[in-house]
């Protein structure tokens, strides 16, 4: 157990050295990081200074550590629109991303999973047409255009919710829902295709056969076995949802992350932008290593592998 | 049917429609409804935009767009994940499985956020765009390929080319590709949706494909902020791009089951 969860943890630091190599490696092929202080008093004295400053004299792999070892000590530099360090601009976004996304994860989950469920165990009913319904919907519907509509039916149609920012709950239901739709949409497909093998399994049918009562099949062998499945999607979901939020607070001018790199992509912000990118890795890559402790956990076949 | 409407839109958007889906038309026409409203002129089916383009035109010209990325990334991605997945799945070891890390470092990093930053950097453009989704999908096939030849590399007549003295390269090319072919198929199709999908969305970030290309999601994001007095302008680019996935994803679904029933515990 221990040695998987160590082998994950080295596969997730690499994983983000490399992201941030390639984050760096763009960064420096955008130009010279000192044009951004270049004006016309300068003088070549001063832009030499810069460069011993910020080390731009130094080999590309010594520039790389330097901004490396900032990173890690949550230092990306100064924001070129507010000019104040990144990490209080990125700080400042986090709780409104992780309400949102904590939102439709759980709208994921209360939806997706017992919707699955039923679909599966009522086969070819009104309920399985409507959840496969949904399901074929989600995987089709473009996300930020079932957030546009959400407005122009409950904002501007009929007038129910506002259309946007951050408020009171009201504020918060549309972009909740337009994120987790397609979350929903995937838990349900997932549980519901994993119950229907279990389902099928001959310890159900054995369990059957026994005259153990249906409710205590569903919920106490087929499930249990079929969890897991679910389980797994949800942490690549949350991981999933934290990139979602890009769309979603585009849509609904959500004052998170997601929203910020936008900003930060059409002010030329780099420090903000490059700041989001790695903590979203970090956040990304930490959940998905939960998840694969978990799994590990919950089946033996895979810790023991 | 949906998939061959969209093709011949594709080919023949000059025939379909007298209207200029990229010159802003005659501004007094701009915000006309779709012509079942009383507002609505017989001349704008769908209606015009805030530029008095006419949408239906910019959606059919816009299949285009659409298509073209879909196919190319396909092609591309296709052909760089089925080279990797054989590769990977025919010599085993070491190879398969730096190979495979590398599916799995790619799957784990967000892909948006990295096209944003590349966005920033280089520009945006149609190449840029393709490659960037030529980068992202290439995993799904690769991952796919690589099972399909694990399994092929097993079978007698590859043991017998084998024992003939048939190269390493050979015995890929001519007894492996061949029956990985149905699985690159039955992937190409279930992928195409979700081409398209990611390249709107990018286009809707504003670090797709650049304007005044007609595509259906800039139309989208024009069209968002004329919500109050013209719906139609974001409606009916989504309605053509929720029809054009669901088509390819019933094709992909209706393949997988004709060629290759093993696939379907795969995709699943």
């Amino acid at each position: 157990m221990v040695k998987y969860i160590a082998r994950r943890l080295a596969y997730s630091v690499i994983v983000l050295f490399v992201t941030s190599l390639v984050v760096f490696g763009l960064s420096r092929a955008a130009g010279d990081p000192r044009h951004i202080f270049l004006t016309e008093y300068t003088s070549q004295a001063d832009w030499d200074a810069w460069g011993k400053e910020y080390g731009l004299d130094k080999p590309f792999i010594v520039q790389y550590g330097i901004w490396a070892g900032n990173a890690l000590r949550g230092d990306f530099g100064t924001s070129l629109r507010d000019h104040v360090n990144a990490r209080l601009v990125i700080q400042e976004r986090i709780p409104a991303t992780l309400q949102l996304t904590v939102g439709s994860f759980v709208m994921a989950i209360v939806v997706g999973l017992p919707l699955g469920v039923m679909s599966a165990i009522k086969r070819g009913s009104m309920l399985d047409y409507v959840g496969r319904s949904w399901a074929l919907l989600g995987q089709a519907l473009p996300p930020y255009w079932l957030g546009v509509m959400m407005v122009l039916l409950f904002a501007v149609m009929l007038n129910w919710l506002p259309s946007g920012r951050k408020g009171d709950w009201t504020h918060f239901v549309l972009p909740a829902v337009t994120l987790g739709w397609g979350a929903a949409s995937g838990m349900l497909r997932l549980t519901r295709s994993a119950m229907l093998e279990v389902l099928d399994s001959e310890y159900i049918k054995m369990a059957r056969a026994k005259g153990v009562g249906n409710n205590w099949i569903i919920w106490k062998h087929a499930l249990r076995n079929a969890i897991i499945a679910p389980l797994t999607y949800s942490g690549l979901l949350l991981g999933g949802l934290m990139t979602g939020t890009v769309i979603t607070e585009t849509v609904f001018s959500w004052p998170g992350l997601g929203r910020l790199a936008v900003q930060a992509v059409y002010n030329n912000d780099f420090p903000v932008l490059t700041g989001v990118v790695l903590l979203v890795t970090v956040i990304y890559l930490s959940v998905n290593l939960l998840t694969d402790v978990l799994y590990a956990m919950v089946d033996p076949r895979i810790r023991l592998n | 049917m949906i998939i061959a409407v969209l093709l011949f839109s594709a080919i023949f958007a000059q025939n379909l429609t007298s209207h200029d889906p990229e010159r802003a038309g005659n501004l007094d026409d701009n915000e006309t409804a779709p012509m079942w409203q009383s507002t609505g002129s017989s001349k704008f089916i769908l209606g015009t935009d805030h530029l008095g383009r006419d949408v239906l035109a910019r959606i059919i010209y816009g299949t285009r767009i659409s298509l073209l990325v879909g196919i190319i990334v396909l092609v591309l991605s296709g052909a760089m994940g089925t080279i990797i997945g054989i590769i990977s799945g025919y010599f085993g070891g070491n190879i398969d499985e730096a190979l495979m890390r590398l599916v799995d470092i790619t799957l784990a990093v967000p892909f948006i956020l990295v096209a944003l930053v590349v966005a920033v950097i280089l520009g945006n453009s149609l190449n840029i765009v393709v490659v960037l989704l030529v980068m992202f999908f290439w995993t799904g096939f690769a991952r796919q390929i690589r099972a399909e030849t694990l399994q092929l590399k097993t079978t007698d007549y590859v043991a017998f080319a084998r024992s003939s003295g048939a190269s390493n390269v050979r015995i890929m090319y001519k007894h492996i590709l061949p029956g990985v072919f149905s699985t690159f198929l039955v992937i190409a199709t279930l992928t195409v949706g979700t081409v398209i999908l990611t390249e709107s969305i990018l286009t809707f970030l504003g670090v797709g494909v650049p304007g005044p290309t007609p595509t259906w999601g800039a139309m989208i994001s024009d069209g968002r902020n004329y919500l109050t007095t013209g719906w139609w302008m974001a409606f009916f680019p989504g309605i053509a791009i929720l029809l054009t996935v669901l088509a390819f994803n019933f094709l992909g679904d209706w393949l997988r089951d004709e060629l290759d029933p093993k696939l379907r515990q795969l995709t699943q």
